[in-house]
């Protein structure tokens, strides 16, 4: 079983811990639209949004830097904005001739770049937070509240059960793979790139047929338990005053980091 | 890491709000139909196997093969799924994966996740599954050709819809984001286009039931053939012209209108800023995106609970 590498809870009694799973998906949800709505270039609105998240971390109990750790999960992409740098609007601040091209940063695109960077790493933060502090089987049943329609939730709900199950299954494969893959050292092993890419297509299959023929199992099986469309939970999920509380105070709070963001 | 994050996956921040919001639409909307659709034709049967399909797509994907220097071909599998489980099965299929990429991986945001669904799930199924069942009755050899040629086309147009999203969003140059994500996804869609065949002649010799014309013709209609060959036309035609002449393209978005629409209302006050009575504007904008927001989200709501109750009646 490899489930802790897929389990992102991480238990702790605090105050986030105890949140009702609604309330931090819409604050999740809220922050990162926040976030979005801010203009570029508004720094001291994008440091406020940072004070509220290291708030957060820090009532979370998980430590100040915990989401600072795992953070860079989305840095690989920021290569796509490097391009915004070089927009045409906005005033030259130099030119880098590279012999074929020559690059103009401009004021206006370092500003764009560094605020998507911004926005980018303030968001995937909140959203860490979100699953460090929230079971998954509860985040599930929080969207199935929010409306989200019970056919999809459902269906998540199982390919988060059965994640393990199939992983362990292609694991299996991957390393029945390498046993019969034994080289001398140095010396080319296996087929071509084609032939390579035509195993693991096999074994895609195969894994693919094992998987149809346990879900039908699966599916007799459930309904020999009483199984009637969907999953059921015994956690009632009601809301508190705190959690009203909680809601309304950072609702604010995102409204006040608004107004800091487009009146400076 | 176990699952390295693909470039296909948008984090966010990098799509501006609107063109979030408007892939969030059509994805609701797609998935909607989807839901009711394989409600009304297979019922709640369907939903242990797409659930158990769905994990197995993302187990898939851990399955990968050597290519040269290091680097390693991974599986996608929108198309795979969308041919062997019918358009609107793949489709849900696919949207809980990216769902659940985003939300326990941060592999993918959550405001962008509408775009991401569409690029990964609905654009693949749509392309996947339109041009197999174009010759889903035909001999095995045309349609495993056609189907590695429909996995191919549909990561290219995954990777082509991704960069027009960053580059309409203002995050990108158009002249260097759509040449830079085609070339990676070309050698990535050989690579899915040889899984997917090679999956596929897998489960045809093993299960050839699940594979039969009538299977897929029962999945999915003719009007999926116009829509898999309009698509693939429409991603084909695009491409050399995004990456030959790409101020072509750039001339005729900002004729239509999409550039402003889309980059927003940051892009429009910022240069203004310094006039002193402003702040009102910029706040009533404020404002009215979260109006025009709370007025969309209102509307998936109501949208999602007509289909709802659509699908209870039809379970009866």
């Amino acid at each position: 079983m490899h489930y802790h590498a897929f389990d992102h809870y991480h238990a702790q009694e605090s105050r986030i811990h105890h949140l009702d799973p609604r309330v931090k998906v819409l604050l999740t949800i809220g922050f990162i639209l926040s976030n979005a709505l801010l203009p570029d270039g508004s720094w001291l609105a994008f440091a406020a949004a940072w004070l509220l998240l290291l708030w957060a971390n820090d009532q979370t109990r998980l430590g100040l830097g915990y989401t600072f750790r795992r953070s860079f999960v989305a840095l690989p992409f920021a290569i796509a904005a490097v391009s915004a740098i070089f927009s045409p609007l906005g005033q030259p601040l130099a030119e880098w001739n590279l012999g074929f091209i020559t690059l103009i940063p401009t004021d206006f695109g370092v500003v764009r770049f560094f605020s998507i960077l911004a926005r980018s790493w303030l968001s995937v933060q909140m959203a860490i937070l979100l699953v460090a502090t929230t079971q998954f089987p509860d985040l599930i049943h929080a969207f199935e509240h929010l409306k989200t329609p019970r056919t999809l939730t459902t269906i998540i709900a199982f390919l988060y059960r059965y994640l393990f199950v199939l992983t362990d299954e292609a694991y299996r494969l991957l390393r029945a793979r390498s046993a019969r893959s034994a080289g001398l050292p140095g010396k080319h092993r296996g087929g071509s790139l084609f032939w390579r890419a035509k195993v693991t297509g096999s074994m895609a299959g195969q894994l693919f047929l094992r998987s149809y023929e346990r879900s039908d199992r699966i599916y007799n099986a459930m309904l020999a338990r009483g199984y009637s469309g969907h999953i059921r939970t015994l956690n009632p999920h009601t809301m508190q005053r705190s959690d009203w509380l909680m809601l309304i105070l950072s609702v604010l709070l995102l409204l006040f980091i608004q107004i800091i963001g487009w009146y400076r | 890491m176990l699952l390295s994050p693909t470039h296909l996956h948008i984090p966010d921040g990098f799509l501006s709000l609107v063109v979030s919001l408007i892939f969030w639409a059509a994805t609701v909307i797609m998935v909607g139909l989807a839901i009711s659709k394989t409600n009304k034709t297979l019922g709640e049967k369907q939903i242990p196997l797409m659930g158990v399909m769905a994990a197995f797509i993302f187990a898939a994907q851990m399955l990968n093969f050597p290519v040269a220097g290091g680097t390693s071909g991974h599986f996608l599998g929108g198309a795979l799924a969308a041919i062997v489980l019918g358009p609107w099965a793949g489709i849900l299929v696919m949207t809980a994966v990216v769902a659940v990429q985003g939300l326990l991986f941060q592999d993918g945001g959550l405001l962008v996740m509408g775009a991401n669904i569409f690029n990964m799930g609905i654009l693949t199924a749509v392309i996947g599954f339109g041009l197999y069942r174009t010759v889903s009755s035909a001999k095995k050899g045309l349609r495993l050709t056609v189907s590695g040629i429909a996995a191919w086309l549909a990561t290219m147009a995954a990777a082509l819809l991704a960069s027009l999203q960053l580059w309409i969003s203002g995050t990108s140059r158009l002249e260097i984001v759509v040449p830079a994500m085609l070339g990676v996804h070309v050698l990535i869609g050989i690579g899915e286009a040889i899984i997917t065949v090679a999956a596929l002649a897998f489960i045809e010799q093993t299960r050839p039931d699940l594979l039969t014309s009538e299977k897929t013709a029962s999945s999915g209609g003719r009007s999926w053939i116009i829509a898999g060959v309009v698509v693939s036309m429409i991603a084909v035609l695009i491409s050399p012209l995004a990456s030959a002449s790409p101020d072509g393209l750039e001339r005729v978005a900002a004729d239509f209108g999409f550039l402003d629409a889309g980059q927003g209302a940051a892009y429009q006050i910022l240069p203004d800023y310094t006039i002193p009575f402003l702040g009102e504007t910029a706040l009533s904008t404020v404002f009215a995106g979260a109006v025009g927001a709370f007025i969309l989200m209102g509307l998936l709501i109501l949208l999602g609970r007509s289909l709802r109750r659509k699908s209870v009646t039809s379970e009866h």
